[in-house]
């Protein structure tokens, strides 16, 4: 089903958020929105946002390839995104994330073999003193795990089996 | 002492609106617009000597003085792409103190005149944005938002805006062209943006501590502010405080107070109670200072840190003990600084690239002597050609690093 008609009520209010001259603004808020709906962002969705803000596809996807939030293709139906920089680093956010995809039979960037959890190692997420650190992205938005183990991960897991759609 | 920021350490439940209100909350507000104009907010701002506390330490007040009369609408732009490795006190002030810094960011648009806000927050900061979505909602019904406030003829509405994973966001001129719905890459200065901003209008652009500090400066004057800090640096400042300390965490200190107080007061000493081998004072863009009794008893402010061959920044310090080598740091460093390069000017897309290539052999134990002289010469090429900060800070731990602590490298190449 098309953007438009599903959230007609969002993309209103996302829109009434920026001067109507200027509702190229409202192209990111849009790409979380289609996001939301598909896991990640098809190539229909851009053309669809292109048309809502008169600019073109190309002008969609070059937002989608810059920022990383955006994915382009499909992965888990969670990102489990692991913060590796310098302070998660020096808390053992790196042997943290080796236990855990050592945990799952699985290297970082690969999914679990039941769809349901990509990992992944991202760069700050601003919660350097609660490392082992990591943020979900899925279908419910993207939510913060902070004072982390692999057991505590694993628990989590096995609860985002049970999270229905 | 009691915060002057970080209130809900001492005010439980800060964070509701009535609890807010009854704490002196919006205070500040409404004298601002019902006994002051405009420019009078400005200069007590300006007398007060605050500083922004965003990294680049420019005067606040100055900054909104600048702001161009004859071109018209303004906006105020909070910046919350909080992304440095090692910062996190924006992040609690919203979670915690939410009205402060949005009734801070209301007198900002007052003084300027701005009818129209928009906090920029990084995507990461997904439910804090509709927290703060529920805090404005809040202030519209009790009549702190919306149209006539406290009777008068101003208006004023403030919007989230959630970037998506970008640290050069946090560059303002990037951040502007994010919020205009485009790749954030920064614009090439002049003009500046109280002259040419958002949509090409006039803006001013606070990161979310400084509008924080507005509310209590003026409603106690510029003089309270002023007798707090240090004579080059006024006032009080979150300090984010990571690394191999025993309590991480935010510290709101008046400028002036020491390394060692921050770090063996607050964050209880070092893991295991070992040395201290370097101090980063700026996260991941900062010099690598080299400890000693005397660095620890120096009082940061962004004067005297300068001193020590480092600047304070965003105040986001990271403390490596003696078990941590720093070719692995720069390491780490760099890795971060090429991935989060915006890759429009040349010699930061290029030296980022090489300079990643260099430290991953030097710390995989394939380099050798020449290439850290190859890496050392990469990062000063790169310095001061860049479009934006961004490729300066990615140099900053290398050149210190590897001249500060040239034994690592010589470990690394030869292990």
């Amino acid at each position: 089903m098309s953007l438009e008609k599903k959230y007609a009520k969002e993309i209103k209010q996302i829109l009434a958020k920026y001067p109507p001259e200027h509702k190229r603004s409202a192209v990111m808020p849009l790409l979380y929105l289609a996001q939301r709906e598909a896991g990640y962002i098809n190539k229909e969705a851009m053309k669809e946002i292109a048309h809502l803000l008169d600019i073109t596809e190309t002008d969609v996807a070059s937002i989608v390839g810059f920022y990383t939030l955006y994915h382009d293709r499909k992965a888990g139906k969670y990102r489990m995104q692991v913060c590796t920089d310098l302070p998660c680093a020096l808390r053992g956010a790196d042997e943290f994330l080796d236990k855990l995809c050592g945990n799952l039979g699985i290297k970082v960037g690969e999914t679990t073999e039941d769809g349901l959890v990509t990992v992944e190692s991202v760069m700050c997420l601003a919660a350097c003193d609660r490392a082992p650190m990591f943020q979900t992205q899925g279908p419910d938005g993207i939510k913060y795990h902070e004072y982390m183990t692999v057991d505590r991960t694993m628990e989590l897991i096995e609860a985002l089996k049970g999270v229905k759609e | 002492m009691t915060h002057i920021l970080l209130r809900h350490r001492d005010v439980p439940d800060i964070n509701k609106l009535s609890v807010y209100k009854k704490n002196g909350g919006f205070d500040a507000f409404k004298k601002a617009v019902t006994r002051m104009k405009p420019n009078e907010v400005t200069d007590v701002v300006k007398a007060s000597g605050l500083k922004g506390r965003g990294g680049a330490g420019f005067p606040t007040g100055m900054k909104w003085a600048f702001i161009d009369k004859n071109n018209w609408p303004h906006y105020v732009v909070a910046n919350a792409d909080e992304s440095e490795p090692g910062t996190f006190k924006d992040r609690e002030i919203m979670e915690s103190n939410p009205f402060q810094f949005l009734e801070g960011l209301a007198i900002a648009c007052y003084a300027v005149g701005a009818t129209v806000a928009y906090v920029y927050l990084r995507g990461e900061f997904w439910e804090l944005a509709a927290f703060l979505d529920q805090k404005i909602a809040e202030m519209e019904e009790a009549g702190y938002l919306g149209d006539n406030l406290f009777g008068k003829d101003y208006s004023l509405r403030i919007f989230t805006h959630l970037g998506a994973g970008a640290y050069i966001c946090g560059e303002e001129t990037a951040l502007l062209e994010s919020l205009e719905g485009k790749r954030g890459q920064p614009r090439v200065r002049p003009p500046f943006p109280p002259s040419f901003g958002l949509y090409g209008k006039p803006t001013i652009i606070n990161n979310v501590e400084t509008f924080t500090n507005v509310p209590p400066i003026i409603a106690n004057g510029a003089d309270w502010y002023k007798n707090i800090g240090t004579a080059d640096s006024a006032g009080v400042k979150v300090f984010s405080l990571s690394g191999r300390v025993r309590k991480p965490g935010n510290y709101e200190l008046p400028f002036g107070s020491t390394f060692r107080n921050l770090i063996y007061e607050h964050g209880m000493g070092i893991q295991e109670g070992r040395p201290i081998k370097a101090i980063m004072p700026a996260g991941a863009s900062s010099s690598l200072i080299v400890v000693d009794e005397k660095v620890l008893d120096t009082p940061m402010d962004y004067a005297t840190v300068r001193t020590l061959g480092a600047d304070l920044g965003s105040a986001s310090v990271i403390v490596l003990d003696d078990t941590v080598d720093i070719d692995w740091v720069i390491n780490k460093t760099i890795h971060f600084f090429k991935h989060e390069s915006c890759g429009k000017c040349t010699p930061c897309r290029e030296g980022n690239h090489w300079m990643r290539n260099l430290t991953e052999r030097i710390h995989q134990g394939t380099g050798s002597g020449e290439d850290v002289s190859l890496l050392l010469n990469v990062a000063k090429q790169m310095q001061g050609k860049c479009l934006c900060a961004l490729g300066e800070f990615a140099t900053m731990a290398v050149v210190t690093g590897i001249e500060r602590f040239p034994e690592d490298f010589k470990k690394a190449v030869k292990a």
